[in-house]
């Protein structure tokens, strides 16, 4: 399988990479990693006429901590994030996130902002956005936005970019992690690596006494996009994550869920997945913050 | 269509050439280079037959185009061997444990695990399990990989060699 014929041009800058695609009428594409959008190029589900190249946009990557929060730009690669140390304090649920993303050869070349702009329901680094409330941050010629990552995913392998926007950064809220903070990030999937059938994000904010101040649950591959789970979220705060707090928040969760059936898995396995996963992140957060 | 000038340099060896936008690095390997040890699988991103070295980290040569590997350092599984027609301590360690059988996913299977062989000597099994876990064997089992491997490793560790030195 092999893509179709297009027209390719590196962009020295991402302003330059805007106007490209504004050039483009709705037919260019931005091209990172390419780790998502190349296999959709060779089967032929995607046909750009142009590919953008921003690989060679040296403030496109890198990772900088602003005051409450960590800036991520959209083209650094996964295995560089995985490696940053910076992000491993900050943004510890990020970096387990990474840990299930892909292979090595997939995360040498694969980019933080690809796999968000490609929003597919699986993906980690978008269920991680997603949990953590994140903002991401689009060009185009015209300038730039912020979206919330709420808004941001709509569907699955659908975003609200634009056609001429590029993702340039994503900004994602770092909790403080006195007097006690834990995360939780768990996976299933066929063989290790491979595309999650059923993935949780937990990240939980304890104070002295033990109590849950601020708590955040999100679960991927349980429906087309990220999972966000306020009202399970919420059950947890002022508690002190006793095991029936616990168990009523999964509870709550349980109704959100509107998982797929593929040819991997059927919906009610996802179902019961998706919950025993939530459970497993929910217990690593809960250890961590207690421990 | 466009069409590229680029330079890069493959195994060592600078090469010029003008290739397609959608000519993708695997195929001007094997078919302008001439140099086939590298294998097209999928052609998709699944399997992992067609990785190599893109400046000494492993990436799948069917996800990226040549026109984006202009400038960059190549090694495929024939920069492996010490000279053409002898095998290195990491082939050699596959012949010995049969960690191949068929071998269509061997070129593959030895790019992953030089770059984790430059990374560390002593890898546990789950360090190397996890190094070729985006590369697919469908007749050893992966089992005899592992060993093959784990035993390259001690050769290697044995050796004395400066760290992150190739070890064809
Ligand atoms: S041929 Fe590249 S991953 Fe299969
Ligand atoms: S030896 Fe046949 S696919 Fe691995």
């Amino acid at each position: 399988m092999k893509a179709a014929e297009f027209d390719y041009a590196r962009a020295a800058s991402a302003d330059e990479a805007c106007r490209l695609l504004a050039g483009a009428g709705g037919e260019g594409r931005i091209i990172a990693g390419g780790q998502t959008l190349v296999p959709l190029m060779a089967m032929r589900l995607v046909r750009p006429a142009l590919l953008v190249d921003i690989n060679a946009v040296a403030d496109l990557r890198g990772i900088e901590a602003g005051e409450n929060h960590l800036n991520v730009q959209a083209a650094t690669p996964q295995a560089d994030a995985l490696a940053n140390l910076l992000l491993r304090r900050r943004l510890p649920l990020l970096t387990k996130a990474l840990g299930f993303v892909g292979h090595v050869q997939t995360r040498n070349r694969g980019t933080i902002g690809g796999s968000l702009a490609h929003a597919d329901p699986a993906a980690e680094i978008c269920l991680a956005a997603a949990t953590l409330e994140a903002e991401l941050i689009a060009r185009s010629a015209q300038g730039e936005r912020i979206i919330a990552a709420r808004d941001f995913f709509i569907g699955a392998m659908a975003t609200a970019l634009a056609e001429e926007e590029c993702l340039v950064a994503v900004r994602f809220p770092v909790w403080p992690t006195a007097p006690r903070f834990g995360t939780g990030f768990q996976e299933t999937s066929i063989r290790r690596s491979d595309f999650a059938l059923a993935a949780a994000a937990a990240q939980l904010a304890l104070d002295e006494r033990g109590v849950c101040r601020r708590a955040a649950l999100g679960l991927g591959g349980a429906a087309t996009t990220p999972l966000v789970l306020e009202e399970a979220a919420g059950r947890l705060v002022g508690t002190t994550l006793a095991e029936d707090d616990v168990a009523a928040a999964l509870a709550l969760a349980e109704k959100d869920l509107a998982p797929i059936a593929d040819l991997h898995a059927s919906a009610e396995y996802r179902r019961r997945a998706a919950g025993a996963m939530l459970a497993r992140a929910l217990a690593e957060a809960r250890a961590e913050a207690l421990g | 269509m466009s069409q590229h000038e680029i330079t890069l340099t493959v195994n060592g060896r600078r090469h010029a050439a003008r290739v397609a936008a959608r000519l993708t690095l695997v195929d001007f390997l094997r078919d302008e280079l001439r140099l086939t040890g590298t294998h097209a699988g999928c052609e998709h991103g699944v399997c992992g037959a067609c990785s190599v070295l893109l400046d000494g980290r492993p990436v799948r040569s069917c996800l990226i185009f040549a026109v984006q590997a202009e400038g960059a350092a190549i090694t495929t599984v024939e920069g492996l061997a010490p000279e053409p027609g002898a095998l290195g301590v990491l082939q050699d360690s596959f012949c010995e444990a049969h960690g191949l059988q068929c071998g269509f996913c061997t070129p593959g299977m030895l790019i992953a695990a030089e770059a984790l062989l430059r990374r560390t000597l002593s890898p546990s099994e789950e360090e190397i399990r996890e190094a070729i876990g985006g590369n697919l064997c469908r007749c050893t089992g992966y089992k005899q990989i592992v060993e093959a491997i784990r035993i390259a490793a001690e050769r290697l560790g044995g050796a004395n060699l400066a760290p992150g030195t190739d070890h064809g």
